[in-house]
């Protein structure tokens, strides 16, 4: 028979480790509807890294990541940190990366949308089981650039940040830089968050103001009750 | 500690477990309606396309949640992987009342004469469990018009002549063709084919106390902001409820079947709202959890009689897991096709579900539902840039010149395709999950590949600039369209139900959900579930006797 004792939340599950997975003390993360805004004040004491360190070996939980942050900011005030995962380091060439995937012309790409915001929010939320892979990947691409270019990837011209792109695309950067996420895992993940960050609701942080609605031509909001069918008609 | 004992316990409030609870509890049976998930709210998700449950890239909007639930897939190289719920291999239909009936694209297709005799119809398939039915479409006749009279259909059958007959009209009129629609009409009917409106479960008319659609384009993986969609939880749950005799407990996670010595089902044992264990007593059990979970349930029920799970000494429980294999094919048309008005779906064809030439079965084609842009980001010709400016241009450009027509085929059961429980993966209760192995049949391939090619020719005359073609897949099917793992049939041997749902030798113990095809049809099968949930509670209510049943 099945032991009818209490339940607890299963654990959440980690890219890296889909069967160990990291301890996760709360039962979920902020509510996708949350529309407050990155943490204002930076914490004190314990640095912004270290506390993503502390959740990530999960004795907060990466579910509290935004409270945690703002309890430690009640300390002392500062200097602004302006997400609630990634350092200003590791967003720089993210967002770099991702307007090449969605880039600006005559309409906005992902910058202006709003997608670094939209990853970062959902890495403490309900994508948490992905912070490694961002902290890795970024971290390889990081390595990627130096080796082809001698710079960081947000500071080489567009046309070599494709080149890099293409390269991870299809597996062909530079081995050794590449570990686990593996080059074309990290591009493929990547990818979709920012097609996710430019296209879904701007409540979670993205499509900032309906702009990819706006270049697709699609009536926005969408309104409960508009039927904005023309006269239509039967055969 | 046992709670008061009840007339019957209904696991899961979907298509099937809705219908059976407001049966039993109108005909005066005391029912306790057990379901893991809990009320759906359309404001808790409006139209938000990362949240939907077609495309829940931030979770599932109508359960089950990330946080508690996992299942195991076996890859076709034998490796295996834990998934989550908003994972596309987990297989995932819904956990909420109402069950797929509150987000589905809601059409409401009965299946052909010929879908309940494939057997007979196309013979032995080679490594297949191909069979028929052991009822025919007659004996669920008059249940498909009670689902479609008592949930709700808009439609009209009168344009197509391969509709199986029936006895009366649909309730509501049928819906207006869409201007994707029209123009499918014009053309496949210039080719001989013989196009005419989907039938919906969606009011097209006030219908039952609900209003009319207000056409959201935000229809198919959401719930309706108005209730104009039909689902058991806006019809049937709420009149069980009403009858005074149904009690809906929300957030109760069913663990296992109690069997007695004497092969009898005696009580359900489950998880409540709070995570304490409770066990319900009941004169009868109806299991009606989807085909994945229905299987997990009587494989979790290990007794004296039934040591490998209830109803599962012949090893089907589980087996002849189908779903819906959909292809079809995508064009670019030279002007907008695109309207503001969903859900999308208007027109249909069947005249390729069967006949087809040295093929085993066939498929309906349909346009299809409205692409929201995060979805349409994949609707591209082979071969296309994925990201950069010409990602954006086609994005812009071409979101509403896409033409497409796609549908299900009719899949070849075979035994390998199966649900199991895994032996060492538990949920958050510490149930066994369920382990997916298995494929599709290699046929599946042929019938595939033959559809997609008819859809193709259509786009084509329809003057598209670009066709290309949707194939299929061989990777396990399930979702929202599963399938087949309770299989009713004449001989225990080789089934796990008789014809009426009854467990063989289990006499008090049914199963009401897709768990019980024997073959999937080419169709959507929800109005399937419905009308074979009718049936089963009417063989209940004909067998109560004075507080027993058989």
């Amino acid at each position: 028979m099945i032991a009818l004792a209490v339940p607890a939340p299963l654990p959440r599950r980690t890219a890296q480790e889909p069967h160990e997975p990291l301890p996760d003390l709360a039962n979920r993360g902020p509510p996708m509807s949350d529309e407050s805004s990155p943490p204002s004040q930076s914490p004190s004491g314990v640095s912004r890294r270290t506390a993503v360190k502390i959740m990530a070996v999960g004795t907060i939980g990466a579910a509290v990541g935004a409270g945690a942050t703002a309890l430690v900011a009640r300390r002392e005030k500062p200097a602004a940190p302006r997400y609630y995962f990634f350092t200003e380091e590791e967003a720089a060439p993210l967002i770099a990366f991702c307007e090449r995937i969605i880039p600006r012309d005559d309409t906005p790409g992902a910058t202006e949308a709003g997608v670094i915001d939209f990853i970062d929010r959902q890495l403490v939320g309900v994508l948490s089981r992905h912070q490694h892979s961002y902290r890795a990947g970024l971290d390889s691409l990081r390595r990627t650039s130096f080796k082809l270019h001698g710079l960081a990837f947000d500071k080489i011209p567009a046309e070599a940040q494709d080149n890099v792109l293409r390269l991870l695309e299809s597996g062909k950067a530079p081995g050794d830089c590449w570990g686990e996420p593996g080059q074309q895992s990290f591009f493929n993940l990547v990818l979709d968050h920012t097609r996710q960050g430019f296209y879904g609701s701007p409540r979670h942080g993205g499509n900032r103001d309906y702009t990819s609605y706006r270049m697709m031509g699609l009536a926005y909001p969408n309104i409960v009750g508009q039927d904005r069918r023309p006269s239509g008609g039967r055969v | 500690m046992a709670l008061p004992k009840v007339n019957a316990v209904v696991v899961g409030a979907g298509a099937g477990g809705g219908i059976a609870a407001k049966e039993l509890a109108q005909a005066g049976l005391s029912v306790v309606l057990l379901e893991r998930g809990g009320w759906p709210h359309y404001d808790a998700h409006n139209d938000d396309e990362l949240v939907s449950q077609r495309t829940p890239a931030l979770g599932n909007p109508f359960g089950p949640d990330d946080q508690h639930y996992r299942r195991v897939i076996v890859n076709a190289d034998g490796s295996q992987s834990t998934v989550l719920p908003s994972e596309g291999s987990y297989g995932n239909n819904a956990g909420c009342v109402g069950g797929g009936t509150v987000s589905y694209g809601a059409m409401a297709w009965r299946y052909m004469p010929q879908d309940f005799r494939m057997r007979s119809t196309y013979g032995e398939v080679k490594d297949s469990t191909l069979a028929d039915w052991p009822i025919s479409y007659e004996d669920l006749e008059p249940y498909y018009e009670r689902a479609e009279y008592e949930i709700g259909v808009s439609g009209d059958a009168s344009a197509n002549p391969f509709a199986a007959p029936r006895k009366k009209p649909y309730p509501m009129p049928a819906f207006p063709f869409n201007r994707e629609g029209l123009r499918v009409v014009e053309t496949t009917r210039r080719m001989g084919l013989h196009p005419f409106p989907i039938p919906m479960l969606r009011n097209s008319v006030p219908y039952n106390g609900r209003p009319a659609c207000i056409h959201m384009r935000s229809c198919v993986g959401f719930a309706c902001p108005v209730d104009a969609k039909a689902g058991s939880q806006n019809t049937v749950i709420p009149l069980a409820l009403a009858s005074g005799n149904c009690e809906l407990r929300t957030g109760c996670v069913a663990a296992e079947l109690v069997v007695d010595d004497r092969g009898r089902a005696r009580a359900v044992r489950y998880f409540d709202s709070e995570g304490r264990g409770q066990e319900q007593p009941a004169d009868l059990v109806v299991v009606s959890a989807s085909a994945t979970e229905t299987a997990r349930l009587l494989l979790n029920s290990k007794s004296k009689l039934f040591p490998n799970g209830a109803g599962n000494n012949n090893d089907w429980v589980g087996r002849n897991l189908q779903g819906h294999c959909y292809v079809g094919a995508f064009g670019l048309a030279e002007d907008d096709v695109y309207e503001e008005a969903g859900p999308g779906a208007t027109v249909a064809f069947c005249d390729f579900n069967h006949g087809n030439p040295g093929l085993v079965g066939g498929g309906m084609l349909a346009n299809e539902f409205i692409a929201l842009p995060y979805v349409f980001c994949d609707i591209r010709p082979p071969g296309s840039p994925r990201w950069g400016k010409a990602h954006k241009d086609f994005q812009r450009n071409y979101y509403k010149r896409v033409i497409r027509l796609y549908g299900p085929i009719q899949e070849i059961p075979n035994f390998s395709a199966r649900v199991s429980v895994d032996p060492v993966v538990k949920d958050a209760w510490g149930i066994p999950v369920c382990r997916l192995s298995g494929s599709r049949h290699p046929l599946d391939l042929v019938l595939g590949d033959y559809m997609s090619r008819k859809a193709e020719d259509v786009i084509k005359e329809m003057g598209a600039t670009r066709t290309w073609r949707g194939g299929p897949s061989l990777s396990l099917s399930g979702g929202q369209h599963q399938a087949g793992t309770c299989r009713m049939g004449d001989d225990p041997a080789t089934s796990v139900t008789n014809r009426f749902g009854q467990v063989h030798d289990i006499a008090n113990l049914f199963v009401a959900d897709a768990s019980l095809h024997v073959t999937n049809g080419a169709f959507n099968p929800v109005l399937t579930i419905m009308a074979l949930a009718f049936r089963v509670s009417d063989h209940i209510k004909a067998g109560w006797k004075g507080g027993q049943f058989g």
